[in-house]
């Protein structure tokens, strides 16, 4: 493949929109998840393991390290989840309108920010309380 | 005008047509993204609830039937969902073909083996090993 002409899309003058960068989001998440995938193998076979690995495993998670990864993943879950349902309405053919189309993607937006808030708050709540 | 069939008239005679697998990917992509969607809200809420519960708490947790049938269909059903997405990601970046190959191969074998330590991990804690 040539790289002497422009590819389309042309990223230097690419204008980017609602629909194109929660596009490209979902596949940044998906390919986030598999990284946090590893985290929960780990933690599921350190746990079969026995109570060294798991403690092990458990440092990790409980590290500033751990804590702001598994806030993205949080995160990264919620959205690929909702943007996720967005796709599979349009596998059954619905939700095409353009109007629509942004409709779903911020209503995406928000219930992935909200879920996040209120899971950590739910988290925090619980080591707290 | 009669519309010229696109079969040929070989193809007609002997019947055999596609292999009918040409939907394999893209089915089992959305099966396992509708089977992730109760699977994942379940992850999230039941960390959440079991947060700081130690070593004998988690494995005692992860014994009842009521954890270790969702998380082994997690494992199951992630481990799937993200060969499958992947793999798209290469075939999408990755032109050279033998880099290509190696890496599809690569990310099949890979899933294969963390995914199956995965799911040995949950059985060997679900049936108190």
């Amino acid at each position: 493949m040539s790289a002497e002409r422009p590819l389309s899309p042309h990223l230097q003058i690419y204008r980017p929109q609602l629909t194109s960068v929660l596009s490209i989001l979902h596949r940044i998440t998906g390919i986030a998840l598999a990284v946090g995938t590893l985290l929960l193998a780990w933690w599921l076979v350190a746990l079969a393991s026995g109570e060294g690995a798991f403690n092990a495993a458990q440092g990790f998670v409980g590290s500033w390290l751990g804590k702001l990864l598994l806030l993205g993943w949080t995160f990264a879950v919620f959205f690929h989840l909702a943007n996720g349902i967005r796709h599979l309405f349009w596998d059954a053919g619905y939700g095409f309108e353009i109007k629509t189309t942004y409709a779903s993607g911020w209503t995406v937006v928000a219930a992935s920010a909200l879920l996040t808030v209120l899971a950590w708050g739910l988290g925090l709540s619980m080591i707290v309380g | 005008m009669a519309r010229a069939p696109l079969r040929s008239p070989l193809g007609r005679a002997i019947g055999l047509g596609s292999a009918k697998e040409g939907v394999e990917h893209w089915w089992m992509q959305r099966l396992t993204a509708v089977a992730l969607v109760p699977l994942a809200v379940w992850l999230v809420a039941a960390l959440i609830g079991h947060l700081g519960l130690g070593y004998s708490g988690a494995r005692k947790w992860l014994q009842a039937p009521g954890a270790a049938i969702p998380m082994a269909l997690l494992v199951v059903a992630t481990f799937v969902h993200m060969a499958l997405g992947l793999q798209v990601v290469i075939e999408d970046y990755v032109h050279r073909e033998s880099t290509k190959v190696v890496s599809l191969v690569l990310l099949r074998l890979a899933c294969w083996a963390v995914g199956g330590a995965a799911l040995f991990a949950v059985l060997r804690v679900g049936f108190g090993g």
